[in-house]
């Protein structure tokens, strides 16, 4: 019989490791491919799990409330009569989520070292705790440590077996609350001259103040560093006249039973029929080739709390503006309420990125690779257009084109934009 | 600068050293009239005549002995093995006496000798002919051992060991003779020996590759950046001993992960001791035990698909810059 190793999905490009949140099955349970095993937060959203084989929940091998990297195996499906020892004893050792070693204080039971209520039976498997009194530490995670006051002991490791790296090392300290304030006064006790000319209402507390960084936001530094340093952007901007498409919006949504079409919508399917007629910016670098898409799966960003999602609506090319908008919609609610779905998440082969709704002219995003470019889109502004010789009001948006240029050059996603321009200023084109 | 082949650097360098120093000759098996059997010593005998371009018999431990004596007479010999696994016939030759005659007689013979031919696995050429021996050779103390990996590592660090007043060991490469590269025509462009060269910067992870190995790494460190954003800097050592270690260890304490990579087995290898001159000296700077990649623990194939496993592939090193990265 199949025995089915479960382990940790990639579920994004920038994904490395995903907390495993709680599991929704125990140990013994019978499983169908498709059961809902866990629930998995990561960097960008909390994600639910299916078994893709079927038979007994064996061995739940995760701890919920840890950090587990992309691969790592998390728990066995196999029959009853199934051998599974050679897949369990090949399972790195992981160290429960809270360090066993430390005494702990009486004011913080919290933090006591057995882990909550529902407690896998696996957690307690040899495998999985390390011997009493000994951490796994990198020696540059032990210097660095020291030299940053930091109690290794409260670290969670997330190298090879729980090992604490120098990235774990660096989470602590990038999460460490600020430095207590009373220094910059005893400063000034020492100093009488220069504080007698101080300011009469004195500053106090530090002077600047660091914010953790959440996932989402560590996620976005390192996605967009991977992006900008290696990618090489340009960018190309034009102006597009809007009236039409404004108008044809409107009477769409006075449609009975229509649903709501934002404007975004509406650049969503013009990017997607104009991508049809430019494979060339559909596509991505992967090294020795480029790689043309043949569907148009389109990110939208969407602004969430603290950070950006980049959900993917896929096929744009096939369906019509009115599915775009209904399917936009859910999307970008449950991007909002972090209920994507994983495959929600990455494919897409080019993005849109609006700030429309804010007073911004035009601006430059960038990619999110692997794709091969991004548009940005500014707000529709009224203002002083040339029309057949004669000054008028007109309703224009700015838009632009970031480019890599590996996969393009500029005349091409000149082409590009020119003929997305005239979807736009010409949009009946897009209903068909 | 011209682009030239590693086979044209070895026979520039061989001819400019023969030029400027008339004690310098080359000795070995079909050096003369065949021009090497790889081709390296094209052109000598037409140029520098019989009496120093000298074709011998199938007798590696004689000829070695010729090029001691010679030596301790006070000329400069070039001994070729036709390839490296060949020299094991004149061990006793090279450990015994090349390696220890400066030393046993108070200093009164020097031993200005380079042995040099190709050895490391090439294509299909089976058990006996493709043994990476460096390691070896590097045990024994009185030697200096140099593993060229571009022409112009090839020429530069030649030219060098010809210069050198102590016997050394250079191993090129069969597969390495075709590779073409940028090489300085100046007749006095010299690469010293124990000089180390980064090949490629990187900022996550050192790797440690000369020779064939060299090629492969940097494959697996291109792939790596485009497919994991991980920065792979490349450490040639060129001479493995006398070895640099301080660009070594300076690379480590700037990536804090390394990666050992040789085509030979590992036990007792070349990856052993540079993993523990690392350990012993940039512990605290190590964020990841250091890992070494070497070829599988048994005698050479002659069948292509088994050869290909026994000796490290560019997925192999892939997958071990990622566990070193903990991706």
């Amino acid at each position: 019989m199949a025995v089915t190793k479960v382990v940790m999905p990639k579920l994004s490009e920038a994904m490395e490791t995903g907390k495993l949140l709680r599991w929704l099955k125990q140990e013994g349970d019978r499983i169908s491919g498709g059961d809902i095993i866990a629930e998995i937060e990561t960097d960008k959203a909390d994600i639910e799990l299916e078994a893709f084989g079927s038979g007994v929940l064996r061995k739940l091998l995760a701890t919920p409330g840890t950090a587990v990297p992309v691969g790592e195996l998390i728990a066995v499906i196999a029959e009853p009569g199934d051998d599974i020892s050679a897949v369990v004893g090949g399972a790195p050792a992981r160290p429960v989520a809270a360090p066993a070693p430390t005494p702990v204080p009486a004011a913080a039971p919290a933090a006591a070292p057995v882990p909550s209520a529902p407690a896998p039976a696996g957690v307690t498997s040899a495998a999985m705790v390390l011997p009493p009194g000994r951490l796994r530490v990198s020696p540059l995670a032990r210097k660095l440590a020291q030299r940053a006051s930091i109690d290794l002991a409260r670290v969670t490791g997330t190298g090879p077996g729980g090992r604490i790296i120098q990235r774990d090392i660096e989470a602590s300290v990038a999460a460490r609350p600020p430095a207590a304030a009373g220094r910059p006064a005893a400063v000034a006790a020492t100093m009488p001259a220069v504080a007698a000319m101080a300011p009469a209402v004195a500053r106090t507390g530090p002077d600047t103040e660091d914010v953790p960084l959440s996932p989402i936001r560590a996620a976005i530094a390192r996605q967009m560093t991977q992006s900008k340093a290696p990618v090489p952007h340009f960018y190309i901007t034009t102006e597009i006249a809007m009236e039409r498409a404004a108008a044809l919006r409107e009477e769409l949504q006075a449609l009975p039973g229509a649903p709501k079409v934002t404007f975004t919508d509406v650049v969503v399917r013009a990017c997607a029929v104009t991508l049809q007629k430019h494979p060339g910016v559909n596509a991505s670098f992967t090294g020795d080739a480029i790689r043309r898409h043949r569907a148009a799966h389109i990110g939208i960003a969407v602004a969430v709390e603290d950070g950006l999602i980049t959900p993917v609506l896929r096929d744009c090319d096939r369906k019509s503006l009115f599915q775009i908008a209904a399917e936009s919609r859910d999307l970008v609610e449950r991007t909002r309420a972090r209920k994507l779905r994983q495959q929600e998440l990455s494919g897409a082969t080019f993005s849109v990125s609006n700030l429309g709704m804010f007073p911004v002219d035009e601006f430059s995003a960038i990619i999110n690779p692997p794709e091969g470019a991004i548009l940005a889109v500014g707000a529709i502004v009224d203002k002083p257009v040339v029309v057949d010789g004669q000054l008028a009001v007109g309703k224009r948006m700015r838009v632009t084109l970031s480019a890599d240029h590996r996969v393009m050059d500029g005349a091409m996603g000149a082409r590009f934009l020119a003929d997305l321009k005239a979807a736009l200023e010409a949009p009946l084109a897009l209903l068909v | 600068m011209a682009v030239i082949t590693y086979r044209e650097a070895l026979n520039h360098a061989l001819r400019e050293e023969m030029e400027r120093d008339d004690r310098v000759f080359l000795v070995g098996e079909e050096v003369g009239v065949y021009g090497g059997a790889y081709k390296v010593s094209q052109g000598l005998l037409e140029k520098f005549g019989e009496r120093r371009v000298v074709d011998t018999p199938i007798c590696e431990s004689g000829f070695t002995g010729v090029g001691i004596g010679s030596a301790m007479v006070g000329l400069r010999p070039i001994v070729e093995m036709m390839t490296f696994n060949f020299a094991l016939v004149a061990l006793d030759q090279i450990v015994n006496h090349a390696a220890k005659l400066f030393y046993m007689s108070g200093g009164q013979f020097p031993i200005p000798l380079v042995i040099r031919g190709p050895g490391g696995p090439a294509h299909q050429l089976a058990a006996q002919h493709s043994q990476s021996m460096e390691s070896y050779f590097c045990h024994v103390p009185g030697l200096k051992v140099v593993r060229p990996t571009a022409p112009r590592d090839a020429k530069g660090l030649l030219k060098s060991s010809i210069r050198d007043d102590n016997p050394v060991i250079f191993i090129e490469s069969e597969t390495l003779y075709g590779v073409k590269g940028e090489v300085p025509d100046d007749a006095d462009f010299l690469i010293p020996l124990g000089v180390a060269e980064v090949k490629r910067e990187g900022r996550d992870v050192t790797a440690v590759a000369y020779s064939g190995m060299y090629y492969r790494v940097l494959e697996a460190a291109e792939e790596v950046e485009k497919t994991d954003g991980i920065s792979v800097e490349i450490v040639d050592p060129r001479t493995l001993r006398p070895m640099d270690t301080e660009t070594i260890l300076a690379s480590v304490r700037k990536t804090h992960r390394v990666l050992v990579a040789e085509s030979g087995a590992g036990f007792a290898g070349m990856g052993s001791e540079i993993a523990s001159f690392i350990t012993e000296s940039a512990f605290d700077d190590l964020d990841a035990p250091v890992t070494r990649i070497f070829g599988a623990n048994a005698p050479m194939p002659y069948a292509r698909n088994l050869e290909r496993l026994k000796t490290p592939s560019k997925e192999r090193i892939i997958d071990a810059i990622r566990k070193l990265c903990s991706v």
